[in-house]
C-alpha cells in the first residue's frame, strides 16, 4: 500500500500553527465552556438543571410537609403569666385527715405540680404521696363539669331557688336538717356552717372521718376533761412504742411525724445516738416496717399487749395494776424497761379507735411523764373531729325517716362509711338530699341535687390543721368547669349573696383586729406565705413568722376548750372493758383493716398516679388482695411466684366475698389477714373501676363506740383453685445477702466503729503491694472532667421510711407514663425512681435458695434506686448510636430523639433503673382508662411542658431532673452568682418528708452534699476523683467499679447485738 | 486429570460420569417442579405469612407485644439472631477452610452449605433490626454516615456496632463466594437451557462465562483469594457476637471464655443445620450418589469435637464460677442450673454435650435416621444455650430487687417462624431454580467411568468391601 502523504487540515488555523491554536489544540472545545460562574453570563444550561431539580424537591418536599399548627401569641398578655417561666402558689391541701401546706407550680397558667411549703411547721416542706398526686385530680375528666338535679343538668340560679325553697319550708314545719361531712379544718367555712344553721334552726352539722380517731378524743374527754387529739412530737421521744399506729403512713398527721421521727434517726459525727422504735400490730405496716423491734400481734392480743405494758410501768411507777391476759410476746418487758429508764422522753402511741385502749395508753403517757414533752394536749390537732357515735345516730335518724333534708359536704358515707349500705336505704326516706361531691360517687349517686365543688387548686380557703397553725387556700387556676365552691353554695342556700372570697377577707379582717392597709399587708403576706403560725407557749423559739405585731390579735378559732387538767381517767374501767372485749386466743382467723400509704381511704381512687405507686410494702399496684402471713399460706397450701397465687373466699359473718386475691406477707401475725380499705369504688371513674377491688368499709365494726378495724371471730377462708396474679413491680423479698446491695448495723456497733456495717470490697491486682486495691483506683476508662460542676445524690437509709412520696413527685415532674395493671404485671412499670424494699432472711449466706426466703417477722430495709449516674457507666458504651452519653456535670444523659431502642444499656444497667417505652402510653386506646394525663387534652394539661413525653420504642430513665438543674443555673446566671442548694433540687429530695435525699453539687464544697458526705478530691489519672469520707457512705454494687454518682449510707438498727442476719 | 488411589473410597458413589452428574443436578432445575417441593413451598409461605403477621403487629404495636420487660431486655430476639448466626458459619467453614485444607469431600456439600449460611444471615439480621425499638430511623442510623443532625456519629466503642460491620462483611463476602462458584453451574444450565426464558436468565446470571481455560484459572484463583478472605471470618463473626456479651458487666455474660465457645458452638450448630437440610434434600432431589454416608460420616464427627469443646466451655464456666470467689458470678452460674430456668439450662446439657457424643458409635454417626434426629436435637439444644446465656443471665442479675422472670407471647413464637417461613421459601427457591451442588467441583472427583463396573459388582457406597477387594 502506498503511503498517503496527504494531509488534511483541520483549519486555516492548523496551517498557519499560530501559538493561540496550538494552545488549546489538545482540547475539544476552543476556550472554557460558559459555566456560568462569572457575573453577568446569565444562566447557563447547567444552572437550568439545578435551578429546576432544586424546583422539582422543594415542591414535592414542601407537598410533604405536616400541616402547621399556628402558636397563637397573647394579645394582652396577662402580668403574671410569662411563657416558660413557671409560678409559685402557696396554698393547703386538706383530704381526709392529711394536712399539707404546699407550694402549687404553675406553667402558662397551669398546675402541673405539687411541691411541700417549707414554711409551715406542721408539714416542714414534706408531702405525701397524696398530696403529690392530687394534682391530677384537678384534670379529672370524671368531675361533675355542671351542676345537676336527679341527674339532669341544670344552672346554678335555678338549683339554688329550688333549695332554698324546699329547706325553706322543710324547716318552716321544723323538719330536721343535716349537714354531714368530714372533719372540717376552715375556720371561715365553720363560720358558714354556723350561718347556715342559724338561717335553718332544725340544721345540725354531723362530722365523721373516714380514718377515725373518734377513740382517742374519747379517751382524751375522760382522761383529761378535753375531747380533743393532741399534738405528738416524736422529735423529742427517745423510745417509741406504738400499738398498731401506722404514724409515718396514715396515723393523724403522717407527714409532720415523718418529719420528726426522722431526725430521731439521724445519725452523723456529732450525733451517735438515735430513737428506739418498738412496734406491735397485726399488718406490716410501714411503721412496722422502720420499727427497731418489730412484734406481729392479733388485733385479739391488743388488749393484753396494751395491758401488760400498763402493768409493767405501773409497778415501777407505783400505781395498781390491772387486769391483764397473759401476753407471751418478748419485747413487751424489753419495751417497758426502755419506756421506763427514758421517762418524758419516751412516746406511747395507739391506732386503735377503742377508748378504752387509748385511756390505758393515756395511763401510760402520763405514769411516763409524757404530757407536756412528747405529747401536747393545748396545742391540739384538728385534722380528726369525727364524732362515731354521732354519725352513727344520724344513720338511725335516717333511717327511721325524721332527717328531712341532709347536705352531704364533700362526703361519700354510702361508700366509706360502715353503714354505708343502711343510710343508702335510709336516703330513700330524705326528701330532699344534696351534695357537694365533684364527681357522681356512691353517695352523690343517691340525691336529687349535685352542687359540684372546685378543685382545691380552683379555690380560695382557710385552715387551721392544729390549734394557732393557720393556713391559706389561694387559687392556682380558675375553675375549669361550671363548679361552685362548696362555702358559696352554702352561703346562697343560707341565702347569702355575697362572694366567699370577700366574707374569707371579712372573716380575718375580724379575727385579726385589723382593717384597711394594715390588713391587706397581713392578708398579702399570709396568703403568700400560705401559713400563719400563733407563736406557742411550748416551742417560742421555733416561731418563723415575722408578724409577731398581728399574732396577738388573733386568738385561736377553735371553740374547743384547751383547759387540761390532771390524768383522772378510770384506768380499771378501761381495764375491764378491754378484758371484756378482747379474747384472744380463739382460733379463727382475725381480719385486720388497714388504709394504703398511697390510695388512702379511697377518695383518690380515680387517680392513676397513686394507683400504679407500688405500696410501699407489698410493692403491689392497682390492686386488693388479703395478706396472709407465711406460716398459714404453708397451712392452707397458698404458694405464691411472681404475685400469683390462689384465690381465697372469706367469709365474714353474712357477707361472703369471692373470689379475693391473696399476697403473703412476711411480718403478717398469724392467724391474721390484713385487707385495705378504699378499694371497690363504685361509681369514682374510669381508673378507680379499672383498679376495681374490695370494698372493705362494710367490716368495719364498732367498739365502745368508736369504729373498729377488725374482725377477730368469725372469719373463714376457704383456698379456691383459681389463681391470681396481683400487679407487683418487686417480687423478690430478699437482698439475698447481698453486701454489696444493702449494708447495716446496729447501733452499738456503729457507735464502736462509724463503718460498722460496711462492705468494703477489693480488687486483686499484682500492682499493689498487698495485691488488693479499691476498686475505684482501677479502670479502663480515661474518666471524665467536670470543670463547673457535679450533681450527686446520697441517700440515708436510716432515714428513708419507705413513704413513696419521692415515686410520685418523680412521676409528675418528669411525666412518666401510667402502664396500668397488665403491664405491670408483664413488668414493664415506668417509675424512672423505685424504692426497693428487701426483707431479712434467716438462712445463712451460703443457702442460696433459703435465701430466697423471708424471715417470718423480718427486718426490713427500703432502698431508693434510681439512675445511679455513674462517672464510668456501662449503657453509654453500649448504645450503637451515643444517645446515652455523658455530660461535663456528672449527669448520664438520655437523648431520646436519638434512641434506636435497642435496650442494650437496660440489659447492661447493673441497677437495672432503664425503663424502655415498649408501646405508645400517650394518645393510645390501650391506655385510656390507665394513663389519663397523656390520653385527652384535659389530662395532657397536667405535663411538665419542660418535660419531653417520650415516644414509642425509646428508652427513658432518671435524668437528676435536669430541666430543674437548667433553671436553677439560668437563675443564678441572671442574677451573676454561682448557684446554691437553694437554686437546684430533684424532684425527689424535695418531696422526701424524711429529708432522706440530699441532692447538690459535689464540686462546690460549700453544698450541703459535699458537707454531708465529707467529700474530698483525688487527683486522679485522668481527673478528679470524688473521694467520700462520709464512714457510712458507700457505692452500692462498689466492685464493678462503675463510679455512681448516688451515695448510699449505712441502715443503722437500734437493737441489741443479734446473731447476724443475712 | 485428578490421581485419586485406589484405596480411597470413592467420594460419589454410583459409577457417575460426568454427564451423570450434569444430567442429575440439572434435572432439579430444568424439569417442572416436584409435587413435594411444591407442597414444601406451600408450607413455608404458609409459615412465612403467619409470621409475616407477627412482624407486622410487632412494628405496628411496638416491642410491648414481645414478652420483654424491665429487667430482660432481650430474650428471644438475640436467642434468636445469634442462634442464625450460628448456623451460618458452617457454609463458609466448609467452603472456605475445607477449601483451603484441600478436603474434597466438602465439594458436593459446599453449594447447600453457602445458600443455607447466606440465607440463615439473612433470618439472622432480620432480628437486630426487627428488636429495635425505631427500626425505621435505626436502619440507617446504626451506621456510620455522614448526616445533617450535627455532629452526630455511631458509637464505635459499642459492641452492637462491631455487630453492623462483622455481619455485614460476612454477608457480603458469602454471598460474593457462592456466586463466583454458581457461576459456571449456571453457565452449564444456560448451555442446556431449551426456552428463551431459561437461556436469557441463566445468561444474565452466568456473567458470559465462557469456558476458557483462563476463565477457570481465574475461577480458581478468586476463590482461593475468597476462601483466604472468608476464613478469618468464619472466627471473627461470632467472636464478635460473643462480644455483645462479654464486654458487659452482667455476671454469666461478663467472661473471656465466649469467643472461642461462641465459634465452636457456632460451628457445631452450622453442621447440624446442614445434615438436617441435606439428609432432606439429598431424600427429595435423589442425590444419595453425591452426598454419600462418608459425607454424613465426616460431618458427625465434625459435631463430636464441636461438641465436646461446647460441653468443656460449659464446665470451664461452672468451674471459673466457682474459682473466681464473685458471689456474684457465683450465683449467676447456680441460677442457671438450679434457678427457674433450670430445665432450659438441663435441655442445653443434654443437647448440647450428652447428645452428640452418641456419634462415638459408628452405627448412630453412619445411620441416616439418628444423624438427622441428632442433628435436629443439637440445634434446639444450641438454641437452647443462647436462651440460657441471655435470659438466666439477665432475669436475676445484681440487685434482687428487679428479678423477674420472662414468659414468651405469640409474637415472640410468631417473629421467630417468621424467620423460618423466610428461611425454607428461599432455600426452596434455591433448591428449585439453583443447582444445588457444584456441578463443576463435583466433576472433579468423579471417577474413571470403569468403576462404574465395579460398584456393580460391589454394590453402592461400601467402602469396606471395596477396600477388602482392593
Amino acid at each position: 500500500m502506498k503511503d498517503n502523504k496527504k494531509q488534511y487540515w483541520k483549519g486555516i488555523e492548523q496551517l498557519t500553527n499560530d501559538p493561540a491554536f496550538v494552545k488549546h489544540a489538545d482540547k475539544e472545545f476552543s476556550g472554557d465552556l460558559p459555566l456560568g460562574n462569572e457575573e453577568g453570563e446569565g444562566s447557563s444550561r447547567r444552572d437550568f438543571l439545578k435551578m429546576m431539580g432544586f424546583g422539582i424537591a422543594a415542591a414535592s418536599l414542601a407537598a410533604c410537609e405536616t400541616p402547621v399548627r399556628k402558636a397563637i401569641p397573647y394579645v394582652n398578655k396577662p402580668v403574671d403569666v410569662d411563657p416558660g417561666i413557671a409560678n409559685y402558689y402557696a396554698s393547703t391541701y386538706f383530704n381526709g385527715g392529711d394536712y399539707a401546706s404546699v407550694v402549687v407550680k404553675t406553667r402558662e397558667g397551669r398546675p402541673i405540680k405539687i411541691e411541700g411549703n417549707p414554711d409551715s411547721k406542721i408539714s416542714q416542706g414534706g408531702v405525701t404521696a397524696q398530696v403529690d398526686a392530687s394534682v391530677l385530680s384537678l384534670y379529672d375528666d370524671e368531675r361533675l363539669k355542671k351542676p345537676q338535679a336527679k341527674g339532669k343538668v341544670i344552672e346554678w340560679a335555678s338549683m339554688d331557688k329550688a333549695i332554698v325553697s324546699q329547706l325553706g319550708s322543710i324547716a318552716a314545719q321544723g323538719g330536721q336538717i343535716r349537714m354531714v361531712s368530714n372533719t372540717i379544718i376552715s375556720p371561715s367555712t365553720k363560720a358558714i356552717v354556723e350561718e347556715f344553721k342559724a338561717k335553718y334552726p332544725t340544721a345540725a352539722h354531723i362530722t365523721y372521718d373516714t380514718i377515725s380517731a373518734y377513740g382517742i378524743m374519747k379517751a382524751n374527754e375522760g382522761s383529761f376533761g378535753v375531747k380533743v387529739v393532741p399534738s405528738y412530737d416524736f422529735s423529742k421521744a427517745n423510745v417509741i412504742v406504738s400499738l398498731g399506729a401506722d404514724f409515718l403512713g396514715t396515723w393523724l398527721s403522717p407527714i409532720e411525724f415523718t418529719k420528726q421521727y426522722s431526725k430521731t434517726r439521724k445519725l452523723n459525727k456529732g450525733k451517735k445516738n438515735m430513737s428506739r422504735h418498738y412496734q406491735f400490730e397485726s399488718n406490716l405496716s410501714l411503721s412496722g416496717a422502720n420499727a427497731d423491734y418489730r412484734t406481729a400481734i392479733k388485733p385479739s392480743e391488743e388488749g393484753a399487749v396494751i395491758a401488760n405494758l400498763y402493768n409493767l410501768i405501773a409497778s415501777k411507777s407505783g400505781r395498781t395494776k390491772v387486769s391483764a391476759g397473759k401476753s407471751i410476746h418478748p419485747y413487751i418487758n424489753k419495751a417497758a424497761s426502755d419506756l421506763l429508764a427514758s421517762k418524758g422522753k419516751a412516746l406511747v402511741v395507739s391506732g386503735s379507735n377503742d377508748p378504752a385502749i387509748q385511756t390505758l395508753v393515756n395511763g401510760i403517757n402520763d405514769m411516763l411523764g409524757n404530757y407536756g414533752t412528747t405529747i401536747d394536749l393545748s396545742l391540739p390537732l384538728l385534722t380528726k373531729q369525727g364524732d362515731d357515735a354521732a354519725m352513727d345516730s344520724f344513720i338511725k335518724e335516717a333511717s327511721s325517716g325524721s332527717v328531712k333534708a341532709v347536705i352531704f359536704y364533700n362526703c361519700n358515707p354510702v361508700y366509706n362509711h360502715p353503714k354505708g349500705a343502711t343510710l343508702a336505704k335510709a336516703l330513700a326516706k330524705v326528701p330532699l338530699k344534696i351534695s357537694t361531691s365533684d364527681r357522681k360517687d356512691e353517695t352523690a349517686a343517691l340525691v336529687d341535687y349535685i352542687a359540684p365543688d372546685n378543685h382545691y387548686l380552683e379555690s380560695w380557703g382557710d385552715a387551721e390543721p392544729k390549734s394557732g397553725s393557720y393556713s391559706f387556700v389561694q387559687p392556682a387556676i380558675s375553675p375549669l368547669f361550671d363548679t361552685r365552691q362548696v362555702q358559696v353554695s352554702l352561703m346562697r342556700w343560707a341565702d347569702r349573696k355575697d362572694d366567699y372570697f370577700e366574707y374569707l377577707q371579712q372573716y380575718w379582717k375580724k379575727a385579726s383586729g385589723t382593717s384597711g392597709i394594715a390588713f391587706q399587708g397581713y392578708w398579702d403576706k399570709a396568703v403568700q406565705t400560705g401559713v400563719f403560725e400563733l407563736e406557742s407557749s411550748t416551742s417560742p423559739s421555733e416561731n418563723t413568722t415575722a408578724m409577731d405585731s398581728l399574732d396577738v390579735a388573733i386568738a385561736p378559732q377553735e371553740t374547743i376548750s384547751t383547759t387540761v387538767s390532771n390524768f383522772q381517767g378510770d384506768i380499771m374501767a378501761a381495764a375491764a372493758s378491754i378484758a371484756k372485749s378482747y379474747k384472744s386466743g380463739g382460733s379463727d382467723y382475725e381480719l385486720a383493716l388497714y388504709h394504703k400509704i398511697g390510695l388512702g381511704d379511697g377518695t383518690h381512687a380515680n387517680n392513676p398516679w397513686l394507683q400504679e405507686m407500688p405500696d410501699p410494702i407489698t410493692k403491689a399496684t392497682w390492686d386488693n388482695y388479703v395478706t396472709i402471713s407465711q406460716k398459714d399460706a404453708g397451712t392452707l397450701g397458698i404458694k405464691m411466684f411472681e404475685g400469683k397465687s390462689n384465690m381465697v373466699k372469706l367469709t365474714v359473718g353474712g357477707t361472703t366475698l369471692e373470689e379475693v386475691p391473696v399476697l403473703i406477707q412476711p411480718g403478717q401475725a398469724e392467724g391474721t389477714i390484713g385487707l385495705a380499705l378504699g378499694y371497690g369504688r363504685s361509681a369514682a371513674g374510669k381508673v378507680a373501676t379499672e383498679a376495681g377491688g374490695i370494698d372493705a368499709n362494710p367490716f368495719i365494726g364498732t367498739k365502745n363506740g368508736g369504729l373498729y378495724y377488725a374482725i377477730t371471730k368469725g372469719l373463714n377462708v376457704e383456698v379456691l383453685s383459681k389463681e391470681y396474679q396481683v400487679a407487683q413491680t418487686q417480687t423478690h423479698q430478699t437482698y439475698m445477702g447481698r453486701e454489696n446491695v444493702i449494708q447495716e448495723s446496729v447501733l452499738s456497733e456503729y457507735k464502736k466503729n462509724p463503718k460498722a456495717g460496711r462492705y468494703e470490697p477489693k480488687i486483686s491486682t499484682w500492682q499493689a503491694e498487698d495485691h488488693k486495691v479499691d476498686p475505684s483506683t482501677l479502670s479502663l476508662w480515661k474518666g471524665h472532667k467536670y470543670p463547673n460542676h457535679h450533681w450527686g445524690l446520697a441517700i440515708d437509709l436510716n432515714s428513708c421510711t419507705g413513704c413513696s412520696a419521692c415515686t410520685v413527685a418523680c412521676h409528675t415532674e418528669n411525666n412518666v407514663p401510667v402502664v396500668g395493671r397488665e403491664e405491670v404485671i408483664n413488668r414493664r412499670d415506668m417509675h424512672w425512681m423505685r424504692i426497693d424494699r428487701y426483707y431479712s432472711s434467716n438462712a445463712p449466706v451460703d443457702d442460696l435458695r433459703g435465701l430466697e426466703v423471708a424471715a417470718e417477722n423480718p427486718e426490713v430495709t427500703f432502698q431508693p434506686m434510681m439512675c445511679q449516674h455513674c462517672n464510668n457507666a456501662p449503657c453509654e458504651t453500649v448504645c450503637p448510636v451515643a444517645a446515652t452519653t455523658h455530660s461535663t456535670e456528672g449527669l448520664n444523659q438520655m437523648t431520646y430523639n436519638r434512641c434506636i431502642g435497642t435496650r442494650y444499656c437496660a440489659n447492661n444497667c447493673p441497677y437495672k433503673v432503664r425503663r424502655f417505652n415498649w408501646f405508645k402510653y400517650h394518645d393510645n386506646k390501650q391506655f385510656e382508662n390507665t394513663n389519663t394525663a397523656m390520653n385527652s387534652d384535659l389530662g395532657k394539661m397536667v405535663l411538665n411542658p419542660d418535660v419531653t413525653v417520650r415516644s414509642r420504642g425509646v428508652m427513658e430513665k432518671c435524668s437528676f431532673c435536669v430541666q430543674r438543674i437548667q433553671k436553677g443555673k439560668l437563675e443564678a446566671k441572671k442574677e451573676g452568682r454561682r448557684p446554691t442548694d437553694a437554686d437546684v433540687n430533684t424532684a425527689c429530695a424535695s418531696a422526701c418528708p424524711a429529708d432522706a435525699l440530699i441532692f447538690g453539687d459535689m464540686n462546690n464544697p460549700e453544698s450541703e452534699i459535699s458537707k454531708f458526705l465529707n467529700i474530698k478530691d483525688i487527683e486522679g489519672d485522668y481527673g478528679i476523683d470524688k473521694h467520700v469520707q462520709e464512714p457510712r457512705a458507700y457505692h452500692v454494687l462498689e466492685e464493678i467499679g462503675v463510679k455512681p454518682n448516688v451515695v448510699y449510707l449505712t441502715k443503722i438498727r437500734n437493737k441489741e447485738e443479734e446473731k447476724k442476719e443475712a | 486429570m485428578q490421581v485419586e488411589s485406589s484405596l480411597r473410597e470413592p467420594l460419589v458413589t454410583g459409577g457417575k460420569t460426568v454427564h451423570d452428574v450434569t444430567a442429575d443436578i440439572c434435572r432439579q432445575v430444568e424439569g417442572k417442579p416436584t409435587k413435594s417441593w411444591m407442597l414444601g413451598m406451600a408450607l413455608s409461605l404458609g409459615v412465612l405469612s403467619v409470621g409475616a403477621y407477627a412482624v407486622f403487629m410487632l412494628l405496628w404495636e411496638g416491642i410491648g407485644v414481645w414478652g420483654l420487660n424491665k429487667t430482660v431486655g432481650w430474650a428471644w430476639d438475640i436467642t434468636n439472631f445469634v442462634w442464625w448466626v450460628g448456623i451460618g458459619h458452617a457454609g463458609t467453614l466448609i467452603s472456605a477452610i475445607l477449601l483451603l485444607f484441600r478436603q474434597r469431600w466438602r465439594m458436593s456439600i459446599n453449594r447447600a452449605a453457602e445458600a443455607m449460611t447466606i440465607f440463615a444471615v439473612i433470618c439472622a439480621a432480620c432480628f437486630p433490626g426487627l428488636h429495635m425499638g425505631r427500626l425505621w430511623l435505626g436502619f440507617y442510623w446504626a451506621l456510620p454516615l455522614p448526616n445533617t443532625f450535627g455532629s452526630l456519629w455511631v458509637n464505635f466503642n459499642s459492641p452492637l456496632l462491631w455487630d453492623v460491620f462483622a455481619i455485614s462483611t460476612y454477608f457480603t463476602v458469602s454471598l460474593v463466594f457462592w456466586y463466583i462458584g454458581l457461576i459456571p453451574d449456571f453457565a452449564t444450565i444456560r448451555d442446556r437451557a431449551t426456552n428463551k426464558i431459561s437461556k436469557a436468565v441463566y445468561g444474565a446470571l452466568s456473567f458470559g462465562w465462557d469456558g476458557a481455560a483462563k476463565t477457570w484459572m481465574r475461577y480458581e484463583a478468586v476463590a482461593l483469594i475468597l476462601a483466604g478472605l472468608a476464613t478469618p471470618l468464619v472466627l471473627s463473626v461470632h467472636t464478635i457476637v460473643s462480644f455483645d456479651f462479654a464486654t458487659s458487666v452482667i455476671p454469666g455474660w461478663h467472661t473471656t471464655i465466649f469467643p472461642p465457645y461462641f465459634v465452636a458452638g457456632a460451628i457445631f450448630s452450622g453442621f447440624a443445620m446442614v445434615l438436617t437440610l441435606m439428609l432432606v434434600t439429598r431424600k427429595l432431589f435423589k442425590l444419595e450418589d453425591y452426598i454419600t454416608i462418608y459425607h454424613i460420616e465426616l460431618m458427625n464427627i465434625v459435631i463430636i469435637i464441636t461438641g465436646s469443646i461446647v460441653g468443656v466451655a460449659y464446665i470451664t464456666e461452672l468451674f471459673i464460677a466457682w474459682y473466681s470467689g464473685v458471689p456474684g458470678e457465683q450465683y449467676a452460674f447456680f441460677n442457671r442450673a438450679l434457678g427457674p430456668y433450670w430445665w432450659s439450662y438441663a435441655a442445653m446439657m443434654t443437647c448440647n454435650v450428652i447428645s452428640p457424643q452418641l456419634f462415638w458409635f459408628k452405627k448412630i454417626r453412619t445411620s441416616i435416621v439418628s444423624t438427622f434426629v441428632l442433628s435436629i436435637v443439637v440445634n434446639i439444644g444450641m438454641w437452647f444455650e443462647r436462651f440460657v446465656i441471655i435470659v438466666t443471665s439477665l432475669h436475676r442479675d445484681y440487685l434482687p430487687s428487679s428479678w423477674a422472670m420472662f414468659y414468651p407471647t405469640k409474637y415472640d413464637l410468631g417473629v421467630y417462624i417468621f424467620t423460618f417461613g423466610l428461611f425454607f421459601t428461599l432455600f426452596l427457591l434455591f433448591a428449585k431454580f439453583f443447582p444445588v451442588i457444584n456441578m463443576a467441583e463435583v466433576k472433579s472427583i468423579v471417577k474413571a467411568t470403569s468403576e462404574k463396573k465395579n460398584d456393580k459388582v460391589y454394590g453402592l457406597g461400601s467402602r469396606e468391601k471395596a477396600m477388602e477387594v482392593k
